[in-house]
């Protein structure tokens, strides 16, 4: 019986301790983040936790590559004012995912988009929004506005995710692109 | 046999314990609102602040935290600029919620900048807390 007792014990500590862990929504740990600074080759991936909670709560888990540096610092020194929103993080989860946005980003990642990005930039230009950037605007220009600011499934070019259904997985290939409300898009 | 019944029961306890310690997050916050300054929180007070409209700039003149995340909290709501989804704020649909103190906090913080253009008060946070965190339904 004292054995029987011990061993609930046992179990019952061990499923305090860990539920909380297991059901936890904070699925990332501090001070793994040996991701930080992995460059792509070919297709960029996006496999930070604390990037992916932070930034996506509110929009799109937006790839990094698609932006070049000084972008993103402008964009993470200014989250107070995010596009109209307040997206304020504490300093040291902000730095963290700077310091991930940085190692990712357009200029240093192999991913073949990332240098049209990049080379389609007027140097002095710090463009805050992908969709600003002339090579993503050159790739849309064919696609009429009502298809996608004026479609209600969509709102705006900011949701890459609405057609390009792997864009989170940064893959914008063209035969992956489903309009919602029109279907598939060939150009 | 007997093991395996007491084993069995004791794991049973174990989502209940579980939710006590999400409890313990919601009034441990309030004591820290206590401390800064707030009062008995206040449920009623809560819901008036939650479905209370403020004047905002830009394309969102008419701004309430039910402006996302809707009037009844076991819904889901929607980011109004993204669209993106929000998961139903009520803890009683969705036991995430109220979970993690720091991200109470920063939520807090963000979303009364947003809404009411200006920090929440001990207070204030403190009553929207508790209507969050016994909402069941509208």
């Amino acid at each position: 019986m004292k054995g029987t007792l011990a061993i609930t014990a046992v179990i019952f500590t061990i499923g305090l301790v860990t539920l909380p862990v297991v059901f936890s929504d904070n699925d990332f740990r501090w001070g793994e983040h040996e991701e930080y600074g992995h460059k792509s080759t070919g297709a960029v991936t996006i496999n930070n936790p604390l990037y992916k909670e932070e930034c996506g709560s509110c929009h799109m888990v937006y790839p990094p590559s698609l932006l070049p540096s000084n972008s993103w610092t402008k964009i993470m020194t200014g989250l107070e004012d995010h596009f109209g929103d307040n997206a304020e993080l504490d300093t040291e989860v902000r730095q963290s995912i700077n310091t991930f946005l940085l190692a990712n980003s357009a200029d240093q990642s192999d991913y073949r988009r990332s240098r049209k990005f990049i080379r389609s930039i007027k140097s002095g230009d710090v463009p805050l929004r992908i969709s600003d950037i002339p090579y993503f605007k050159h790739e849309h220009d064919e696609i009429p506005n009502r298809m996608v600011a004026g479609n209600q499934k969509i709102n705006s070019f900011s949701n890459c995710n609405a057609c390009h259904t792997k864009a989170e997985q940064a893959s914008f290939n063209e035969h992956d692109v489903r309009i919602p409300g029109y279907g598939r898009w060939d150009d | 046999m007997k093991n395996f019944i007491v084993i069995t029961a004791l794991l049973s306890i174990l989502p209940i314990s579980y939710s006590m310690a999400d409890i313990q997050i919601v009034e441990k916050l309030v004591q820290t609102y206590v401390t800064e300054g707030a009062v008995t929180a206040d449920v009623v007070q809560g819901e008036r602040l939650w479905n209370k409209t403020f004047k905002g700039k830009g394309n969102f003149i008419e701004r309430s935290c039910a402006s996302c995340h809707t009037k009844n909290l076991t819904d889901s709501g929607k980011h109004v600029k993204t669209n993106k989804l929000i998961k139903s704020m009520a803890p009683s649909v969705n036991p995430q919620r109220l979970t993690d103190a720091k991200k109470v906090e920063k939520w807090f913080k963000r979303n009364c900048k947003w809404t009411l253009g200006r920090e929440c008060s001990a207070q204030e946070k403190s009553n929207l807390l508790v209507y969050i965190n016994n909402f069941t339904h509208l």
